[in-house]
């Protein structure tokens, strides 16, 4: 049964080279593991809270700066963050998966969250497309942190396809009052569940650790699999390797049990929302 | 956790921390609405916040390349509590805690602070600050028991920041109810390199302080500055802190407006007062301004994060 890892590790903020070696690391660990795919969070081999230090760490996708990740994936997949520089030089929070030394697909952040202690819409452009590729562990999208929050993506990406949502995130930890849980951690939890059981896909949440700035990203990285079941949840706040089984047939046996993807109408949601912008009548 | 709250409130606060129909999960049920006798909503998981805190102080410590910090303990309960916070964060041999009383400190602040060195097992520095303090106001005459303050708060602050010369940090101990309020002197306790408290209301503190092993007796006493003779941060206030955190909290927290509050059966001269403070201090809260007349000013379009890392 094929096996993913998920790193929840604390990036080094702007420290392009020392995220590259600690990437490396992580990579060694999951193989070890037994692992045939390794997922990183958003950024990881920059840090989150660049700021004016976005630029000075941007690299092409297809860049010399990248190769050493290219290459630690000859023997297991890679999915990780980075900031890319677009060939006409705009700037990206992009996540790369890599296979048999080969950049495959990448996706550019497209909610960029800009309002309360987020600032991405300052120093990034968003991305503009959801694209499905095929991932070691089935077809597949990726949704960046903010991304999974609109309830569009994970829609879009199960309406084209997907059986697999990989969710990179830099989620900062807040919210201890009102008595309960963490609250990010709260909201987070019940998207992955409801997503992975009511679009029957797997949902794969890669939380990073760590402080910037005083900010505390939380971790509590998860894998939840089609039928709403938690398959492996690492601590919160502590870096940890978390593994997790990924089971292909529990799609189809779930899709079998509950044909939600098979009944849905993707054309009437296409109609619809042409009308309602004055598209079609 | 829940039992106790109300009586640890103490005083004259007869306030409920928990509201009637809560369950024993952690898990809150009912909208969270303005009640001025519904306290439940500050409050924290104090274990959760005491792990975030450690690894804070932790981390940003060694991020900046500094193995120590310095703590000034008063005697009171903010400052035994983030001197514990750092014992734990980093072992109580690299806290340096230092206990600076000036003439008029109460004997209470002095045993108090030697009591909570003990309980956390970290040494306290003594030193008198009245022979500096009486040397700068000797030739100034009578002046005002405020101002005279704010002096010792940051003769304090200069001896704070000499004790973490070569590799120290300061810790800041200002809480959000006194940053919000702005009650504080700028420059003097609301001075440091790192605050772990600064987002925890008053109420929020006491909470965490009775998990961390503060003593009852600086849990349970009036908060003051101890400026001078029988000062006490509520009698100078006007309000009482669990008032002032539950009206900050929806102002702040929950983003109300004032007449949200006063329609919610709040009190309105309270309330007004409180965000009244709030405006009037604003520019205690934030870094000094600066006159833009280059391509590029510091702090506001060269922003470079704290914790940049070299690679």
């Amino acid at each position: 049964m094929p096996r993913i890892a998920l790193a929840q590790c604390a990036p080094a903020l702007g420290a392009f080279k020392r995220n590259v070696a600690m990437h490396q690391d992580w990579i060694a660990k999951a193989r070890a593991a037994g692992a045939s795919l390794v997922v990183f969070p958003e950024l990881a081999l920059t840090g989150y809270y660049l700021k004016d230090l976005a630029a000075d760490v941007a690299a092409h996708a297809e860049g010399d700066e990248l190769r050493p990740i290219a290459d630690a994936s000859r023997d297991i997949d890679v999915c990780t963050g980075f900031v890319e520089r677009s060939e006409d030089a705009r700037l990206h929070i992009a996540q790369g998966y890599w296979s048999r030394g080969k950049l495959v697909h990448v996706h550019r952040k497209v909610y960029l969250p800009t309002y309360g202690i987020f600032d991405d819409g300052r120093y990034f452009g968003p991305g503009d497309r959801f694209d499905v590729f095929r991932s070691g562990v089935g077809p597949a999208g990726i949704a960046i942190c903010e991304d999974l929050w609109h309830a569009s993506v994970p829609y879009l990406y199960s309406a084209t396809g997907a059986t697999v949502v990989f969710c990179p995130s830099a989620s900062p930890g807040r919210g201890v009052a009102e008595g309960g849980d963490l609250g990010t951690a709260e909201s987070c939890r019940l998207m992955d569940r409801f997503y992975a059981q009511y679009l029957t896909l797997f949902v794969v949440f890669a939380n990073r650790v760590g402080h910037e700035d005083g900010i505390a990203f939380w971790g509590g990285s998860e894998v939840v699999a089609p039928d709403g079941t938690v398959v492996a949840r690492a601590p919160d706040f502590d870096e940890h390797l978390l593994v997790a089984e990924v089971d292909p047939g529990l799609v189809a046996r779930e899709r079998d049990r509950n044909p939600l993807i098979r009944d849905e109408r993707p054309e009437l949601v296409l109609e619809t929302l042409a009308r309602a912008r004055g598209v079609a009548d | 956790m829940k039992q106790s709250s109300e009586e640890r409130l103490g005083r004259d606060e007869r306030v409920r921390l928990t509201s009637d129909n809560e369950s024993l999960n952690k898990e809150r049920v009912g909208s969270i609405r303005p009640n001025p006798s519904d306290l439940s909503p500050l409050r924290i998981d104090e274990a959760l916040v005491r792990k975030m805190l450690v690894a804070f102080l932790k981390e940003e410590t060694a991020k900046s390349g500094h193995k120590r910090v310095v703590v000034a303990v008063s005697g009171g309960i903010d400052s035994a509590a983030v001197a514990a916070l750092a014992c734990e964060a980093l072992g109580p041999r690299q806290v340096t805690a230092l206990y600076l009383p000036y003439k008029t400190s109460s004997q209470e602040s002095a045993e108090h602070a030697r009591l909570v060195a003990q309980r956390f097992g970290f040494a306290l520095t003594e030193i008198d600050i009245t022979a500096q303090v009486d040397a700068y106001f000797a030739k100034r005459g009578e002046v005002d028991r405020v101002r005279r303050g704010n002096k010792m708060a940051r003769e304090r602050k200069t001896i704070e920041y000499d004790h973490a010369w070569p590799d120290g940090l300061v810790l800041g101990t200002s809480n959000k109810t006194e940053l919000l309020l702005g009650y504080g002197t700028r420059y003097g306790d609301m001075a440091s390199d790192l605050n772990p408290v600064g987002d925890l209301y008053k109420t929020q503190l006491r909470e965490l302080a009775v998990l961390l092993g503060v003593p009852d007796v600086v849990v349970r006493k009036p908060p003051t500055a101890d400026l001078w003779v029988g000062q006490t941060d509520e009698g100078e206030l006007g309000f009482t802190y669990a008032q002032a955190d539950l009206v900050l909290y929806h102002l702040i927290d929950r983003r109300l407006r004032p007449a949200d509050l006063i329609a919610a059966g709040f009190d309105a001269s309270l309330v007004n007062g409180i965000r009244e403070r709030v405006r009037r201090s604003h520019y205690k809260r934030v870094m000094p301004v600066i006159a833009k007349v280059s391509l590029r000013t510091v702090g506001h379009d060269f922003l470079y994060p704290r914790d940049w890392e070299a690679d």
